[in-house]
């Protein structure tokens, strides 16, 4: 088997793993005892949970085929390796559009429900794990099983945001959602606070499909929490734009050192904040831009230098949001540390079935740090104190760095979980926070 | 709308072809050996909008089965306009040095199968005077190396072969075009470090589409590797008997 050297999207960590590329879903699994399995997608998790250093890396890109598509029904069965951006090529032209998507369309189904991804309508409809019917789990006994709400449910809950340690999806049939055309209509207000996010949100999450807002994360004092809110809907038939243009352009060079630091950070972030003058403007926007701004810019990760970043997500509990999130942006202003895109959203009360889900009823907060060692570490400390006595969790699928015990305890079902794992399966997140305090 | 057969359409570099030609609306008869992965490339091709898809199981080794298998894209396509061939094995250099038997297998599956399917499909594109075939060789073809020889002669038969093939088929408005792609990450490759020079299957794909329409006679892919073939064939044999290519 060959090497190669992987890496996640925060670049922080590159290991030299052996890679095994999965060919088609009729294979099995290695039986070699070389080493330990994981599944890797399209490698666009920040941090080392679709790593698995001294083990194989069972690569899904060539499992890219579409099985079957019913435009009167919606529902699309792919294999695990089809990105989220080739089913949309296939079918927004036809008036269909995924359920649930990620801030970015480069990552695979299987990428998807291993992490249970959410969207900007977490508060309507869920995670993505919720718009699955069923998919084919490949286990190393060589056991194919279908999974879905009536057949093994447990290995259903356990793999929808099983962090690939489960077993191999192979295959999966997901539920898509109705469109008219590809334009949002789309409404972004300026706001000074938290507090007067919080009520954006609650005025919002009703009549609004997405609701995002971007926060400034490097102003104190007054302007602390200050940001722009966007609520927007899939605009209704007729009302639509010409033809869009997708546009890409790609990061060019790895710099030499991060461009982004202190005073980068400060004029980007009070620029951004007043780009918009009005209290509130109204546009229609394609959905490439308006779902993935930063895919505009192929490989803007290597904007952070040969360190590479890390991204912080949390999700606080509702009762305890507006206390900690205040906590958290002071902390991180006074740092000075941030990065451009700090994004602030209220996630919904719908349950997953994915037992390791990432998302609850509250606030989740996320942004980007470059990696300056011992500095940013300390200050990921302090936050993540804020974030434990709150109630919250962090992201496993934007981590590299949490503590065990702060994994262990936001996660109190991976002692549940456990039973599920594939014994010949494992994962570089999956050792450091169940061997780690 | 072309009308095509597709000879070891589960190659990864013919169903990256497949793809551009199934999203352009053209009609497909896919061969290959394996049932369920043949199926499998059928319902994608179908989905990303393929007009019309045939699948048809068949090993090419198999000269017998040849013909059968030529009436039966025709008949289900009502005729045919352009073939690629793509089937072909990596052969094990050292294992065929220790057997005839294998080195047997090898060159027909690489060279033999594709020289009696040709045989077969220039008379009946000879007769329809029109229609384009295109074969996958190697630049391994180019020159024999210590390393992949038997590979390599079996795919210099090939690139002779069409090369005369061409010649013959001109005066009837059919085309013949030899591919040969460098290195490309496929299942065919798996076991190989990959570096710069790799291609992917897509890449190649796009690159015998286009060289199908231009109606290129030899083409390399990517262009490079007629660069780094021309240099090597150049290596005077007295010196060349002495690398470790
Ligand atoms: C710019 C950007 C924006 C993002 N925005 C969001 C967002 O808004 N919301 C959100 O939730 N996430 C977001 N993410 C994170 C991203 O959606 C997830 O990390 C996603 O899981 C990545 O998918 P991937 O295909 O790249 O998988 P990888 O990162 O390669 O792998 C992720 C996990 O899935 C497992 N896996 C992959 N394929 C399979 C399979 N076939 N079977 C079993 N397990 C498998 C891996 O083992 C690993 O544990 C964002 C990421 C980026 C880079
Ligand atoms: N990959 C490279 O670097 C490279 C370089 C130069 C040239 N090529 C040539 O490109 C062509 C396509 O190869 P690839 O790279 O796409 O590799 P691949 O994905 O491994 O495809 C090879 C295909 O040939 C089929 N095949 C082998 N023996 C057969 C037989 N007797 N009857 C029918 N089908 C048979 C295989 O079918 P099964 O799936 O049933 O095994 C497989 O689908 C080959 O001719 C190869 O020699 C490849």
């Amino acid at each position: 088997m060959p090497t190669q050297s992987l890496t996640s999207w925060g670049r922080v960590l590159r290991i030299e793993q052996k890679v095994l590329t999965f060919a088609s879903r009729f294979d099995s699994l290695p039986d070699s005892s070389s080493g330990s399995l994981l599944p890797y997608g399209n490698g666009r998790s920040y941090g080392d949970s679709c790593l698995n250093a001294g083990g194989i890396a069972l690569k899904t890109a060539a499992l890219d085929r579409f099985i079957a598509f019913d435009p009167a029904t919606g529902i699309l069965r792919c294999e695990s390796g089809v990105l989220l951006a080739e089913i949309l090529r296939l079918v927004v032209p036809q008036g269909w559009f995924l359920s649930v998507t990620p801030g970015t369309r480069f990552v695979t189904v299987g990428g998807a429900i291993a992490n249970d991804v959410h969207g900007k309508n977490h508060h309507i409809t869920g995670t993505f794990g919720c718009h699955v019917h069923q998919f084919e789990l490949l286990r190393s006994d060589g056991q194919h099983l279908i999974c879905s709400r009536t057949e093994n449910f447990d290995y259903f809950t356990a793999t929808i945001g099983g962090l690939g340690l489960t077993g191999l999806i192979t295959r999966a049939e997901i539920q898509l959602r109705r469109i008219s055309n590809p334009w949002i209509d789309l409404e972004t207000i300026r706001y000074e606070s938290v507090d007067e996010f919080l009520a954006l949100c609650e005025e919002s999450d009703r009549d609004y499909e997405y609701t995002v807002s971007w926060v400034d994360c490097a102003s104190k004092g007054n302007s602390l929490g200050r940001g722009l809110f966007m609520r927007g809907n899939h605009a209704p038939a007729g009302v639509e734009r010409g033809q869009y243009f997708s546009k890409s352009r790609t990061f060019p060079f790895v710099p030499p050192v991060s461009m982004v630091n202190a005073l980068s950070l400060k004029a980007f972030n009070t620029a951004y904040y007043h780009k918009q003058f009005r209290k509130k403007t109204r546009q229609l926007q394609h959905y490439e831009p308006f779902f993935y701004p930063l895919d505009g810019l192929l490989e803007w990760n290597r904007m952070y230098g040969p360190g590479g970043f890390y991204q912080y997500q949390c999700v606080i509990p509702v009762e305890y949001g507006k206390e900690a999130i205040s906590e958290l942006l002071k902390e991180i202003a006074q740092s000075g540390m941030g990065s451009f895109l700090a994004v602030l959203k209220v996630c919904g009360s719908i349950a997953s079935p994915g037992m390791l889900s990432f998302p609850m009823a509250g606030v989740s907060l996320a942004l980007d740090f470059p990696n300056q060692g011992d500095k940013t570490h300390q200050m990921f400390s302090r936050l993540d104190s804020i974030v434990s006595s709150a109630g919250g969790r962090l992201y496993p699928a934007k981590d590299g760095r949490m503590p065990g015990n702060l994994f262990r305890s936001g996660y109190p079902r991976h002692q549940a979980f456990k039973q599920y794992i594939d014994p010949r399966f494992s994962s570089s997140f999956w050792r450091r926070v169940m061997e780690s305090t | 709308m072309k009308k095509i057969l597709i000879i070891g359409a589960t190659s990864a570099i013919a169903e990256a072809t497949a793809r551009i030609w199934a999203q352009r609306g053209d009609q497909l008869f896919l061969v290959a050996r394996n049932k369920e992965k043949l199926e499998a490339i059928a319902d994608d091709l179908r989905v990303r909008g393929c007009p019309k898809v045939e699948t048809y199981c068949m090993d090419a080794n198999d000269v017998e089965g040849h013909v059968a298998m030529l009436d039966a894209a025709e008949h289900l396509l009502s005729g045919l306009d352009t073939v690629l061939i793509a089937h072909g094995t990596l052969s094990d250099q050292q294992a065929c040095q220790q057997s005839v038997e294998l080195t047997m297998r090898e060159i027909t599956t690489n060279a033999l199968s594709v020289i009696a399917l040709l045989t077969l499909i220039a008379n009946r594109f000879e007769l329809q005077k029109t229609g384009t075939i295109a074969v996958i060789s190697s630049v391994a073809g180019d020159r024999g190396r210590q390393s992949n020889y038997l590979y390599g002669s079996a795919k210099a038969m090939v690139t002779t072969f069409t090369s005369g093939l061409r010649q013959r088929l001109f005066k009837s408005g059919v085309s013949v075009v030899t591919i040969k792609p460098g290195f490309v990450d496929t299942p065919m490759t798996a076991e190989f470090k990959k570096g710069l020079l790799w291609a992917s299957p897509e890449t190649i794909g796009r690159i015998i589409d286009k060289a199908m329409l231009r109606k290129c006679a030899v083409v390399y892919a990517p262009w490079f590797w007629m660069w780094i073939m021309m240099i090597i064939k150049m290596i005077p044999e007295c010196i060349f008997k002495k690398l470790s290519l």
